[in-house]
């Protein structure tokens, strides 16, 4: 990539890396964001664009590599150290005190004051409906925020970073949780602050909206930067080709094999939202033994929260579950994991690893029954031997089986975890982003694992955001958007385009209260 | 996480993890260490009928740092044993001294041994309703066990309206007698109650390593949500740690009303404390999923033996709390110097792979 050199560019890095602990987030990146110009940033889940703007906006330090601004070399060791260069983000979960009202979330940390007498409120309620007022946005600045809905919030956060006053402004998927007008709303006020200069960051994953915006864009993939262009210049097929990559996806080829009964029925699944609606709206979904199933659907579409419902995570959840003909509504998590299902949670450190554990009893957490001698006593050979295989099955890369997990790669982990459900003997896996966060080595031994594991007659459920992965993975393709089903297709008959036009099917119609 | 071992090929690793292996073994350290010193500036130290009656200090302690123990890797904390302690001291000396009256004339007692198992059920009864307020009615432990803290305390007061149950002795004729034996017995020249700490402090190493619910304790400290998703019954297993910590405070009241043949009911006072204290020395993580009952029990000894040791240096008991407080503290500095730069080591590890 050749480095821009004209005046516009406000902030430049040059060949930054970010390594966390297990992966490397991002490598080599060489990124220039020009004044008065909108800059997208677009790539799959896990490539890499989050971390980027993190270290744009203060909140990582880059491993390697430098930032200039203006043309000089700068370090900011805290977003407040960016704010006072005048970079301000909107992050893609939300930063707010719900516990606060609106105008003194937006004036967090730089309060409105009178010397000695304290806050002024009066003022930063003033000054706060003003910036509202420009989003068009509806709100009362003294309402608490936790009383607003996420769209709303959503808009909060984006007056709080126009208050800023910034340069620079970087907006990560800013349009997920807005309605179509709260879109175009926001669309206004970034050619606004487009025509005073403002560099402005976009990030997303709805490619007709980038087109829209846009000026220039920037393409990520697995941590490095693939693809530079004016947005005039290009079309969506560029962007699906740079952000993919020629270099396909090692894929496991489909091993043909006869699907056999059907071992899953969900029917009727709801869960309800704590704001109001539905976050699982009336799902119901059937799956044969040895089929494999992709759920796609864009973030919020209620993936996860299905999988949940299913496991037996939310006692508030309505609808019934079957598993292999028995009806497992009335079981706990624990009983359910006994009659067949198990589940790979999209958040692998929050939801699927013990950190403080060892590689070896993570893997053996869901099933120590399977080791016990009198019903207590765990026999340290069998547990032992237990790991030996599911180490060499899934081809994890552990030194040592009794370091803690931590010490593994993001991929091993990931593998760990799917390692701990298939000790558990199931006859229908969910996997939740089974790809999410890990290297392209590691994806392709996932993907293979569940070829192979369908092969033996597993019905697997697997939910993406990647197109490319549900496509070629799936035997049947169901979109959800919105809480609901939208369309189950057989892979025969699917194309990206319907697909992709299914996943925004949910956001046309609802949302009024928005 | 004592046992634990590091292997490292280069030389400059080796380095590390050489102060890595010397951190782990803090706390032995510290033993050998207490030890030493006071051989050398306590007069008879080392006698046995001084390491003995330490011990039998140190038991008592000890008790309580295993329940704590446990219920601090899930992630908990048991203020209440303390009162515990006190209450089912006085259990026992009432089903002792006065029995149960039946209000009609009639009184029950139980010999000794009943009055035991009556006592024990006592304190995991308190337990489970620490457990039950925690996992079903969601208090924070913190303020749960404060709260049965202040009950059972006062519990213990209005048992004898203050005053001491004296002189357990019993009489033959209702074979209540043979109290002083769980205090004052010998089995093959040890005390007894150094026999109970024996077995209750291996069964709970055994729980804790060969068990399901041992390896459930340890999930659930390390990551509740991923323990539930795992299929964990979370409650059922801090059920059980509270259940265990009210056991362990029953067994210290019954050996300290036996041993003194009297139950007072503002015994046990802040033991609570001290259990913590021996607890963190031993290497358990405040924040849950890291302890050994092994390291707690040393944990205790070195407590025990620094307060003993003082006692027997003739220094003021101002300036033994002030030496407690610091070997804490710096227990737990070292603790959080190992946890980063063993993470510095793995990290370096993982990036010299690639």
């Amino acid at each position: 990539m050749q480095p821009v050199q004209d005046e516009d560019c406000v902030l430049r890095l040059e060949d930054v890396t970010k390594v966390y602990s297990g992966i490397v987030a991002v490598r080599h990146a060489n990124l220039a964001l020009r004044r008065g110009a909108v800059n997208v940033l677009v790539g799959e889940n896990g490539a890499g664009k989050s971390t980027l703007m993190r270290i744009i906006a203060g909140v990582e330090k880059p491993s390697l590599g430098r930032i200039l601004l203006d043309g000089k070399e700068v370090e900011f060791h805290s977003p407040a150290d960016a704010q006072r260069h005048g970079i301000g983000m909107v992050f893609q979960e939300l930063n707010l005190f719900g516990n606060l009202s609106v105008a003194e979330n937006i004036f967090a940390t730089r309060e409105v004051t009178r010397g000695l007498r304290g806050i002024d409120h009066r003022a930063q309620i003033d000054k706060a409906n003003h910036f509202l007022d420009r989003l068009d946005a509806g709100i009362d600045a003294e309402t608490l925020v936790e009383d607003l809905p996420i769209g709303q919030q959503q808009l909060v956060e984006i007056a709080k970073a126009i208050s800023l006053d910034t340069r620079i402004l970087i907006l990560d998927e800013p349009t997920s949780a807005l309605s179509a007008a709260e879109v175009d709303v926001l669309f206004k006020v970034i050619r606004e602050l487009k025509a005073q200069g403002v560099a402005i960051v976009y990030i997303s994953h709805r490619l007709e909206e980038l087109m829209r915006i846009g000026d220039y864009i920037t393409v990520l993939r697995d941590g490095q930067i693939t693809g530079h262009a004016m947005i005039r210049d290009i079309d969506t097929k560029w962007i699906v080709r740079s952000m993919i990559g020629s270099d396909a996806k090692d894929f496991a080829k489909s091993v043909d094999h006869r699907l056999g009964k059907e071992v899953f029925r969900a029917e009727d699944i709801c869960l309800p939202r704590r704001i109001g609606g539905l976050a699982v709206d009336h799902m119901g979904i059937s799956v044969r033994a040895g089929e494999v199933l992709g759920i796609y659907g864009l973030m919020g579409a209620g993936r996860s929260e299905f999988f949940e419902c299913v496991i037996g995570q939310h006692p508030h959840s309505t609808g019934r579950v079957h598993v292999g003909g028995v009806d497992v509504s009335a079981c706990d998590t624990s009983d359910r994991i006994q009659e067949g299902l198990a589940l790979i949670p999209e958040d692998r450190q929050r939801e699927g690893l013990v950190q403080a554990l060892s590689i070896a009893s993570n893997l053996t957490l869901a099933s120590l029954e399977r080791f016990l001698r009198l019903r207590f006593h765990i026999v340290g050979e069998k547990e032992r031997a237990a790991i030996k295989a599911a180490i060499r099955d899934l081809s994890i890369k552990a030194p040592n089986p009794d370091f803690e997990v931590t010490s593994m790669s993001g991929g091993n982990q990931q593998k760990v975890v799917i390692g701990k459900a298939l000790m558990t003997r199931p006859k229908v896996l969910l996997m939740d982003e089974p790809s999410r966060g890990i290297d392209v080595g590691a994806k392709a031994d996932v993907f293979r694992t569940m070829r192979r594991l369908a092969g033996e007659g597993l019905a697997i459920l697997f939910s993406t955001s990647d197109l490319e992965e549900v496509m070629a993975l799936s035997d049947r393709i169901a979109v959800m958007s919105n809480g609901r089903l939208v369309t189950v297709i057989d892979r025969t008959d699917a194309t990206e385009e319907m697909i992709v036009k299914a996943s925004a099917e949910g956001h046309k119609t609802t949302r009024e209260h928005a | 996480m004592t046992t634990a071992t590091t292997t490292s090929t280069t030389a400059e690793a080796s380095n590390g993890s050489l102060l890595l292996t010397l951190m782990k073994l803090r706390t032995f350290i510290a033993l050998f260490a207490v030890i030493a010193f006071f051989s050398v500036f306590a007069p008879n130290f080392l006698s046995t009928a001084n390491l003995i009656l330490m011990s039998k200090h140190v038991a008592l302690n000890a008790f309580l740092a295993m329940g704590m123990t446990f219920v601090i890797i899930t992630g908990g904390i048991d203020l209440s044993v303390g009162s515990i302690v006190g209450l089912c001291g006085m259990v026992a000396g009432g089903l002792i001294l006065n029995g149960i009256d039946l209000q009609f004339g009639y009184t029950i007692y139980f010999n000794v041994f009943e009055v035991c198992l009556i006592t024990l059920a006592v304190g995991i009864v308190i337990g489970a309703i620490n457990g039950l307020l925690i996992t079903k009615l969601n208090v924070a432990p913190f303020i749960a066990t404060l709260g049965t803290l202040y009950v059972a305390r006062g519990f213990a007061l209005l048992s004898s309206d203050g005053q001491t149950f004296p002189n357990l002795v019993g009489k033959p004729e209702l074979s209540t007698t043979g109290f002083a034996f769980l205090g004052s017995g010998r089995l093959l020249g040890l005390p007894v109650s150094i026999w109970m700490l024996i077995v209750v402090a291996l069964a709970a190493a055994y729980v804790a390593k060969c068990t399901p619910i041992g390896r459930h304790i340890f999930a659930v400290g390390g990551n509740e949500r991923a323990a539930r998703m795992s299929g964990i019954r979370v409650d059922r297993v801090k059920m059980f740690v509270y259940m265990f910590s009210g056991f362990c405070a029953a067994i210290v009241g019954l050996v300290i009303s036996s041993e003194l043949m009297a139950s007072h009911p503002a015994t046990g006072n802040s033991f609570e404390l001290n259990a913590i204290a021996a607890a963190v020395l031993g290497g358990t993580s405040m924040s849950g999923g890291r302890g050994t009952i092994g390291g707690t029990i040393i944990g205790a000894f070195v407590i025990g033996i620094l307060s003993d040791g003082l006692v027997m240096m003739g220094i003021s008991s101002f300036w033994q709390m002030v030496i407690k407080g610091i070997v804490i503290i710096v227990a737990v500095v070292v603790d959080q110097a190992q946890r980063r730069l063993q993470q510095q080591v793995t990290l370096m590890q993982l990036a010299k792979k690639g």
